[in-house]
């Protein structure tokens, strides 16, 4: 039987992990390697590197980071942020990255998903969807060719932001998720942007309502502070759970979060 | 030191197979042409991404030849996820791309009352008769093998009921799951594979 999985998620700065709050106030979390490294020995099931640079000069420095990532890792490595082409998901699977996630690019032009699932497998390709509560109903219309969603099926929903959440696209999230899976996503990272950083929990509604749409795994992502959180998300439908702060903060660990997980009765690997 | 060479199958991930023989002190090297696959001690053939892609890949290498005769002749070949699906003569997934057709048989996709692909880590469960061990693996596939083939020995694991995730004849050890990715337990595959006595 296939265990859920727990992922420890690295945001990278100038070769350094960073995390903040809704994106926002970053502050330094330490080094990429010794952290990926703890994690793996702490039971890690994969790695998520976020590349959350603001240049493209940066982007070449984070390719460095993969590959010393790369050198010290044993198991699965999804690396995103600033994928606009499919050359350079080429480049972070050279690099020695065995997973490409697409977020803002994606939107964009969503033939990018089609383009790197065609060239590197559905199995390499996940959509990184970042969500927001939609609380007042979007102006209809259209955002760079995607069909806003008609107001009469809104009833709160959650809208796709992009550019680390500095652009409300009014676009439907489990539309969105629909869509670039039909194209060939073959993962979602479905990170709640409401939630992100602030140990509130996952948005499990919003988990129910992707997963419950797309027939490929999603990771649950953003607001994870305590196991009852993760078990949540797990019952909701997340094939996987994503973990940052609490374990940056030294919190706990990812050995017994996978213990609460086991004793909750949800398979993983131990 | 070995020699292990790995075929360049134009597909995803060989720097993580190159990363993980490197922590095993093994500098592998890219088949640079079919006399490399053909006469290495060791080859390797990884496999990210689709069936016909990477058929022609290595069509166009002309190495479908040299893979076919050392895996006949029983030479230390490690077959990786769609490397393994690969040794078939064909698969669902490209259905006019002829495999390598060791086995004669087809690779079908996974049931669609499941997540497919299959993205995590599940339980390999060997016959006695494989040098494999028991473990939890990484898994990353839509497609699958139904069955064992004749005359090979092997492991099942569980995803909407059994499939092959892994076969061994002889020297030849194919791999459904992969084990450069698929930590200590991984990392003491490959190190048994390559010190293994051909």
């Amino acid at each position: 039987m296939l265990a859920a999985r727990v992922i420890p998620c690295l945001d990278i700065k100038d070769g350094r992990v960073v995390k903040g709050v809704r994106f926002q106030e970053l502050r330094d979390a330490g080094d990429p390697v010794e952290n990926a490294a703890a994690y793996e020995e702490q039971g890690a099931d994969e790695i998520i590197l976020l590349d959350v640079s603001a240049t493209p000069e940066d982007r070449g420095n984070a390719v460095e980071t993969v590959r010393a990532v790369r050198s010290v890792l044993s198991i699965p490595l999804t690396v995103g942020g600033g994928v606009r082409r499919e050359s350079d998901a080429g480049r972070l699977l050279d690099a020695g990255a065995d997973k490409v996630g697409v977020n803002t690019a994606a939107v964009s032009r969503p033939d990018l998903v089609a383009e790197i699932a065609s060239r590197f497998g559905s199995q390499c390709t996940v959509l990184a969807v970042d969500a927001a509560f939609r609380a007042t109903p979007p102006v209809i219309g259209t955002y760079r060719g995607h069909i806003r969603t008609p107001v009469s099926q809104l009833r709160g929903g959650w809208e796709v932001v992009v550019q680390s959440g500095a652009n409300r696209t009014g676009l439907d999230v489990v539309e969105w998720c629909r869509k670039a899976t039909a194209l060939g996503a073959g993962e979602i990272l479905l990170t709640s942007w409401d939630r992100d950083g602030t140990r509130d929990g996952y948005d499990v509604d919003l988990i129910a309502a992707v997963s419950g749409a797309v027939t490929v795994p999603v990771i649950a992502s953003g607001g994870a502070a305590r196991p009852e959180h993760l078990i949540a998300a797990l019952r909701a439908g997340a094939s996987a759970a994503l973990v940052a702060s609490i374990l940056h903060d030294g919190d706990t660990t990812v050995a017994d979060l996978k213990l609460a997980l086991s004793r909750a009765g949800i398979t993983v690997r131990r | 030191m070995r020699q292990v060479v790995v075929v360049p199958t134009g597909t995803a991930n060989t720097a993580s197979v190159i990363a993980a023989f490197r922590r095993l002190d093994v500098e592998p090297v890219l088949a640079a042409n079919p006399k490399e696959v053909e006469g290495a001690d060791r080859v390797v053939l990884p496999g990210v991404g689709a069936f016909a892609p990477a058929m022609n890949r290595i069509d166009q290498l002309e190495m479908r030849g040299a893979l076919t005769t050392r895996i006949e002749e029983d030479r230390p070949t490690l077959a990786i996820c769609l490397g393994m699906q690969l040794l078939f003569a064909a698969s669902e997934e490209s259905p006019d791309t002829a495999g390598l057709g060791i086995v004669p048989e087809t690779v079908t996709r996974f049931s669609s009352d499941l997540r497919v692909p299959q993205l995590g880590w599940n339980m390999v469960e060997p016959d006695e008769s494989t040098s494999l061990e028991p473990g939890w693996a990484y898994f990353a596939n839509s497609y699958k093998v139904p069955r064992l083939p004749e005359s090979w020995s092997g492991a099942t694991t569980d995803y909407g009921g059994n499939f092959v995730s892994a076969m061994e004849r002889g020297a030849v050890l194919a791999c459904q799951f992969h084990p450069e990715l698929s930590g200590a337990w991984g990392s003491n595959l490959l190190r048994r594979w390559l010190w293994k006595v051909a």
